[in-house]
């Protein structure tokens, strides 16, 4: 309450959270270096694919593999290309419905599951961790046979004729995303603090306006990062949209698979680019989004996003 | 101040307030196989400061979720101003609870969170800025209004939870171990100013704890809880100086017990004359006014440590009647600041523990390994039929 009382309380947590390090003899620091050096081979590794393509999408030679010439060139006549663009707003038009039916019904989900006996969410809680293991191409394949059969049946029976389009991609993509959803509303559910809610009770407010002014604020962090990533899922998925697409309905990464098919051209990079520099904006808009709020919900799911998944045991 | 005048709530009958915040009847809840509050019966006066006061998993956390409305009971009834609440739940009860850990919003700043009772009445914004305004000056936060919760310290945590409760002028407010989470310092400032607080706005407390000091600190009323029931209800006086049974006497300050049987028991001024275990003859009150002891009942005597004074072994006894003297060794002197606390190892009723004050001229030179002769007045002794 006074002054020095709160500088007594934070020196104390200043020299909590500091622990001196070991000092290290000769052979420990070897072994340090050894480590660290190992690590920056692993990143290396997984990043030098990637640095390969954004380095030639500004190559000046057509072909991809041939370095001859700074150029920016290939960028507008990427973003000018009309199939590109095309592929593109198909992309859009697939991964925004996606992610907010699949973020509206995994927080319902997650809401509905909340009260459940522990026995009965036990099950639910294996089922869709499952769902989001299950390997990409066998909800690929499933899905397809699914549609296959049921446009048939339809069309025998009802006589209307349904066709592959971006209904059927969308809908495909909502198996995983919906339980991605599922899991981080359920994590941030579970941490959420239930005296809160109780304490909303004691003040007079009815459940419906408990969920909207507390539990809801409280929750809107998962949600956010669950969007986000259901975008990015949807946004650069191949498998399970080349099964499912139809004529017209392609997207950005089927229109990258089916240039590659042909020869690399500096072109294809630059589009990978720009959708890796895409993804990675909307991780880091998720991930403000989610430290600043973060703070003001009692510094849980602190890592952000990344924290968020970890979470998930 | 006017903020937390008592006001008719809207449960109270025509004409005025009922004469009780709080009736417990024959109230008892069960967990499963665990009963958490055994026939409870219960009465809280208007006003008052009211406190639970047990060990841990006694039941006081259940019977104040039960006033709040957070649990029901399994069998029996509770009435707040004088209506039974069964089934209305806690957003419909005018009762406010000050939860162990704050419970702030953390989504919210301390204005806000002061206010939030008052929005789901839908008073207007104006009235919810004054009446939330007024309640931080109240607890002494003013010039906080929008600061973030987590940035305060845990007292003034409390305070805003504080606030956040008496802005709604609830008919009792509920407090479950609200200083728990308090350095020593803070907590005995808090325990202080709680209690003033408590008179300044009039509104009825009721407070669950299990630390003794604090009770007897702040209360007016203390309920002695044990296993679910109620062992004792009283003012903090009446709990130290004439403790029902052996739980209470131990509970509230230390007793040194002295077992013993009752020879005679003479019911006019209920007091009784027991021999101990040693052969010590000696006589007192009866503190629980419904026993009736036969000859031969098994009691224990208890007294306080600072009734006892040791003297140097041949010194004569003081003037006056109903002394009780008992020879033995000092086995240990601990010095506390402003007493000091001997072990006497005696003979007749084994291990005595007695504070004395070390107050000016107090001094008087005796150490481990003196004999001594302790002696009390027989009216410290406390017969306690278990
Ligand atoms: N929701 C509950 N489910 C099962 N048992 C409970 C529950 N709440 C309390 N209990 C049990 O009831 C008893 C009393 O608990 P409580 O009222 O919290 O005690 P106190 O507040 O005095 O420490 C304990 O044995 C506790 O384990
Ligand atoms: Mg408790």
């Amino acid at each position: 309450m006074s002054a020095p009382a709160l500088a007594g309380e934070s020196a104390v947590g200043r020299l909590a959270s500091a622990p001196r390090r070991p000092q290290l003899d000769r052979g420990g620091i070897a072994v340090e270096v050894w480590l660290r050096v190992q690590a920056s081979l692993v990143y290396a590794f997984l990043y030098l694919p990637i640095a390969i393509v954004v380095v030639f999408s500004f190559n000046a030679n057509s072909l991809a593999t041939i370095w001859t010439g700074f150029s920016v060139n290939w960028y507008p006549t990427a973003l000018a290309n009309s199939v590109v663009q095309n592929a593109l707003a198909n992309s859009f038009i697939v991964a925004i419905p996606n992610a907010i039916l699949a973020t509206l019904f995994g927080t319902m989900a997650a809401l509905g599951l909340q009260r459940v006996p522990r026995r009965v969410r036990i099950v639910f809680d294996a089922v869709t961790y499952v769902s989001i293991i299950i390997p990409e191409i066998v909800i690929a394949l499933a899905t397809l046979v699914l549609y296959a059969t049921g446009f048939g049946f339809i069309e025998d029976t009802f006589g209307i004729k349904l066709r592959f389009g971006h209904v059927t991609i969308i809908a495909a993509h909502m198996l995983f995303n919906t339980s991605l959803v599922l899991l981080l509303v359920r994590a941030r559910l579970s941490g959420m603090d239930r005296t809160l809610v109780e304490a909303s009770a004691d003040l007079f407010a009815t459940p419906w306006r408990t969920f909207r002014q507390i539990t809801f604020p409280q929750l809107l962090p998962g949600i956010m990062a669950g969007f986000l990533l259901a975008f990015t899922f949807s946004f650069d998925d191949y498998v399970i949209t080349t099964f499912t697409s139809g004529p017209g309905s392609s997207t950005l990464p089927l229109w990258v698979f089916g240039q590659v098919k042909r020869s690399v051209s500096p072109e294809t990079n630059a589009v990978a680019t720009i959708m890796l520099l895409f993804t990675l904006a909307m991780l880091f808009v998720g991930q403000f989004l989610l430290l600043r709020n973060s703070r003001r919900t009692q510094g849980r799911g602190g890592a952000g996003m990344a924290g968020m998944i970890a979470e998930q045991r | 101040m006017t903020i937390a005048a008592p006001s008719p709530s809207p449960e109270a009958p025509l004409g005025g307030r009922a004469a009780h915040d709080v009736e417990i009847v024959d109230v008892t809840k069960r967990f499963g196989s665990v009963v958490a509050v055994d026939r409870m019966n219960l009465r809280i006066a208007n006003g008052a400061f009211y406190s639970f006061l047990g060990p841990s998993g006694c039941g006081k956390t259940t019977t104040l979720r039960m006033i709040a409305g957070f649990e029901q009971p399994t069998s029996g009834e509770i009435m707040l101003a004088g209506q039974p609440v069964a089934g209305i739940p806690p957003y419909r009860r005018n009762v406010n609870t000050v939860f162990q850990h704050y419970a702030l919003f953390p989504h919210m700043d301390v204005i806000q969170n002061v206010g939030y009772g008052l929005r789901q009445r839908n008073v207007g914004r104006t009235e919810e800025l004054e009446r939330a305004g007024r309640a931080l000056e109240l607890v002494r936060l003013t010039g906080y209004e929008h600061r973030r919760t987590w940035e305060l310290s845990g007292g003034q945590q409390q305070r805003v939870a504080l606030a956040r409760a008496l802005v709604n002028q609830p008919t009792v407010l509920l407090l479950d171990e609200p200083l728990g989470a308090l350095d020593l310092k803070l907590r005995k400032e808090m325990q202080l100013e709680l209690k003033a607080l408590q008179q300044e706005v009039g509104i009825t407390f009721v407070y669950v704890t299990h630390d003794q000091e604090e009770a007897l600190t702040m209360s007016d009323v203390i309920i002695v809880m044990n296993e679910g029931r109620i062992l004792q209800e009283g003012s903090p006086t009446e709990l130290y100086e004439r403790p029902v049974d052996t739980f209470v006497a131990n509970f509230i300050g230390v007793s040194n017990p002295i077992k013993g049987k009752v020879t005679a028991f003479d019911a006019a001024t209920h007091r009784a004359e027991i021999e101990s275990a040693g052969g010590l003859r000696i006589a007192g009150v009866v503190t629980d006014r419904a026993a009736r002891p036969a000859a031969g009942t098994e009691v224990t005597v208890a007294v306080r440590p600072e009734r006892l004074r040791v003297d140097a072994a041949g010194t004569p006894e003081p003037e006056g009647s109903g002394w009780v003297s008992v020879p033995g060794r000092i086995e240990q002197g601990t010095y506390l600041g402003e007493q000091t606390e001997y072990r006497i190892a005696t003979d007749v009723v084994g291990e005595l523990i007695v504070r004395r004050q070390n107050a000016a001229g107090a001094a008087q030179h005796v150490g481990p390994g003196d004999a001594v002769v302790v002696r009390w007045q027989e009216e410290a002794n406390l017969v306690l039929v278990d």
